[in-house]
């Protein structure tokens, strides 16, 4: 069929089964979006701001499992998507991000609104394309959404130049891919497996350590199938929050800096780590000589550069989750689920000596109160996005979630102005879900302009912002390790949020009391519109337990409200 | 310890003879501080691929990293960490007329090449061997007041 490069990007995306396009016009892809005019295929969200566009695509990726997909100009709509690029590199997340180009002939001119996209994201996407001509268009297309979500997920770029996009030729969207050099590992190697379940069977003090890739790999039920039969305790990093559901009695907790007390003993004392889907960050394993210190490592990742890159690997399997615990489970049946007993004790010692925990008020809200509180209310029927922070760390502490893709946050990246974007993105996925953006007065001002996308699309996105007059965590680093000195941390002057809100077509909430806090969600779920909700917030909690940076797991700062360690 | 110990290394990579794969190579490299020595690349013969040799001073550790990240690149088909290998390198080397030119060429000769040009002023000879040996011809050849030397970095075959 005979059609326009720009057709053929909307052709490409309508054959991927994509249902929602965010995205920015511009100059050098205005023929695409005139395609975008013309199509009944998907829909499209004008975001008001590129980086904005390719976080909403990310929040739809991440709550839905599916590639998410946005649109940007050339030159500075393309510089301000990168970040957004970034994020979803680093958290591994399935993004197919189309930017106009120059016209071929003016590429390397310093052309108007040129910039050297593919050059510039090449260290920051999976793989990018600028495209030549139009005859590799439709090849590229689909090796680009395949690229995306096959194997170790990633956001993949593809540039193309403006005269490709006018340009009419034949147009078939191959039903394969042919990538000799790209074949991903999905099966693990049986005999790595056998071993390692060799070495479950011989320890006895094992412990599951969950990280994001089980979240992408879709493979939650199979992980606590696993979790149920051995008995063995579970950690989850901060992108596996979800995971097991909080409910299930072998979870101890997060791990790391700000993880609990039971998770990041259990690591310390650990004789096996069943890793699955997790990189071993530097946020999760603090001072590297004592992590894991007495525990052979079994580490299970699609992406074969993630194991051994930052700790020796004893039992590597090169695999996904999902196959290789498939594999797993049988070779387990009859295992001596006794045998972990007494070090499942020791962890709920660990647990009741040090849970988590903070001294809740009757005069200021708490944060961590605000966090259980929305559990409460809304618990299971939510979805969760945060922004980067203090804020993040008590979401991720205290929400009870249920199941993975409830908590979606910037873990990698730590890209403040994530979640309200994002935030957009699952709820376009899930427009009967309760979706609310746990952010900070910091991080929700680096996409506010993002209320008017939520107030035009009537996209009821709940923004709690956790209100403490500072950045926060910054803060707080600046009181442990600065002297107090509070350098360019200070958020006194604020805003008028409720005003801010409504200006851009939203709604907007003071609260100072735990009653108005009760009122304003309650309202704003019945009121179904945009809002802010402006959490006056304990100036100077801290987010405790806390590992401070290069230390090691077990040396915690702990809140004051538990009880000293037992001599 | 000798996981960290740095050592020389050289290692072919196979890949799609596209636009930009280079640079995908070296600013992987660069991005990740990972050290090269010596690079060289050329189209093989009555293929879409080409074959890129490059030196490297790493750990042992950190060659597994490069080779596993090399992997992860898209247009990457295999990369080979040589380990019996036949290693060459190509050099050209300038001198000035007035030099002693039989001891020139012997010397060329001696380290497998020999005089590819004789100008008005200058005589320019080509020597291709192993590295090792490469150091030891450029040593050698100080003492005739080289005006210019060009190395082509190392080309490596498995054997």
């Amino acid at each position: 069929m005979q059609m326009s490069g720009a057709q053929m990007v909307c052709e490409a995306i309508i054959a991927e089964g994509v249902k929602t396009v965010f995205g920015y016009p511009g100059g050098a892809i205005m023929h695409v979006y005139d395609e975008v005019y013309k199509q009944e295929g998907f829909e499209h969200i004008l975001n008001r701001h590129e980086q904005a566009s390719v976080h909403a695509a990310d929040g739809y990726a991440r709550a839905t499992g599916e590639v998410g997909v946005a649109m940007v100009t050339s030159g500075p709509g393309f510089t301000n998507a990168v970040t957004g690029l970034a994020t979803a590199y680093m958290d591994s997340i399935p993004l197919v991000v189309i930017s106009g180009q120059v016209p071929s002939h003016l590429i390397g001119t310093d052309g108007f609104q040129e910039i050297d996209a593919v050059g510039i994201s090449r260290p920051c996407t999976k793989h990018n394309f600028l495209v030549r001509s139009l005859e590799e268009l439709p090849r590229v297309l689909k090796e680009a959404f395949y690229i995306a979500r096959s194997g170790r997920a990633g956001p993949v770029l593809v540039d193309i130049p403006k005269d490709i996009t006018v340009e009419i030729g034949d147009y078939v969207y191959p039903d394969e891919v042919d990538l000799p050099s790209y074949k991903p590992t999905y099966k693990g190697n049986t005999r790595q497996i056998e071993k390692a379940v060799e070495a479950i069977k011989a320890s006895k003090k094992p412990l599951l350590y969950l990280g994001g890739g089980v979240v992408l790999s879709n493979a939650y039920e199979l992980v606590r199938t696993l979790a149920k039969k051995t008995q063995i305790p579970v950690v989850e990093t901060l992108m596996a929050r979800g995971v097991m559901g909080d409910k299930n009695p072998l979870l101890l907790g997060m791990l790391g800096m700000h993880g609990n007390y039971s998770s990041n003993m259990a690591m310390s004392e650990t004789d096996l780590v069943i890793s699955f889907g997790a990189r071993f960050d530097d946020r999760v394993t603090g001072k590297l000589s004592e992590f894991a210190k007495y525990a052979k490592i079994i580490h299970v990742d699609i992406d074969a550069a993630n194991i051994g890159k930052i700790v020796a690997v004893d039992y590597p399997i090169v695999g996904d989750i999902t196959k290789v615990i498939e594999v797993m489970l049988p070779l387990l049946d009859g295992i001596d689920t006794d045998r972990f007993e007494a070090w499942r004790s020791i962890l709920a010692r660990y647990e009741a000596l040090h849970p988590l925990s903070y001294v809740d008020s009757d005069e200021v809200i708490k944060p961590q109160w605000a966090i259980e509180r929305i559990g409460e209310l809304v618990g299971v029927d939510a979805i969760i996005t945060s922004d980067v922070g203090q804020h993040q760390m008590w979401a991720a502490q205290h929400y009870p979630f249920d199941r993975p893709r409830q908590w979606i946050n910037s873990g990698g990246l730590g890209t403040m102005g994530f979640g309200f974007p994002a935030a957009l993105g699952a709820k376009k996925a899930f427009p009967d879900k309760i979706v609310i953006n746990v952010t900070g007065d910091g991080s929700i001002l680096m996409n506010m302009q993002e209320l008017v996308t939520a107030a035009e699309y009537k996209i009821p996105v709940i923004n709690l912002i956790l209100n403490n007059h500072f950045l926060g965590m910054v803060r707080q680093w600046q009181t442990f390790f600065y002297e107090k000195r509070y350098s360019e941390t200070d958020l006194s002057f604020q805003p008028n949020w409720k005003a801010l809100a409504e200006a851009c077509g939203g709604i907007g909430y003071d609260v100072k009391t735990k009653a108005e806090f009760d009122f304003a969600i309650k309202d704003a779920i019945a009121q179904d519109k945009v809002c802010f909700m402006n959490v006056i917030v304990n100036r100077f909690e801290d987010v405790l337990p806390m590992v401070p940076s290069g230390g090691a797991l077990f040396n915690m700062m702990l809140p004051q409200t538990t009880k000293d360690e037992e001599a | 310890m000798a996981q960290v110990i740095d050592e020389r290394r050289v290692i072919s990579v196979i890949v799609l003879n596209e636009s930009s794969v280079l640079a995908r190579i070296t600013s992987l490299f660069a991005g990740r501080g990972y050290n090269i020595e010596s690079l060289t690349v050329a189209p093989i013969p009555n293929t879409q691929m080409s074959h890129i040799t490059i030196a490297t001073n790493s750990s042992a550790r950190t060659m597994e990293q490069i080779s596993k990240q090399l992997h992860k690149l898209i247009p990457v088909y295999k990369v080979i960490e040589h380990e019996e290998m036949i290693e060459k390198e190509m050099v050209l080397a300038k001198f000035p007329i007035q030099e002693n030119l039989a001891d020139i060429s012997v010397l060329a000769s001696a380290y497998n090449g020999g005089v590819v040009n004789v100008g008005k002023e200058m005589i320019i000879v080509m020597v291709a061997d192993e590295p090792k040996r490469i150091k030891h011809f450029i040593e050698a050849s100080e003492r005739y007041n080289p005006c210019e030397i060009v190395r082509g970095g190392v080309v490596a075959i498995e054997r």
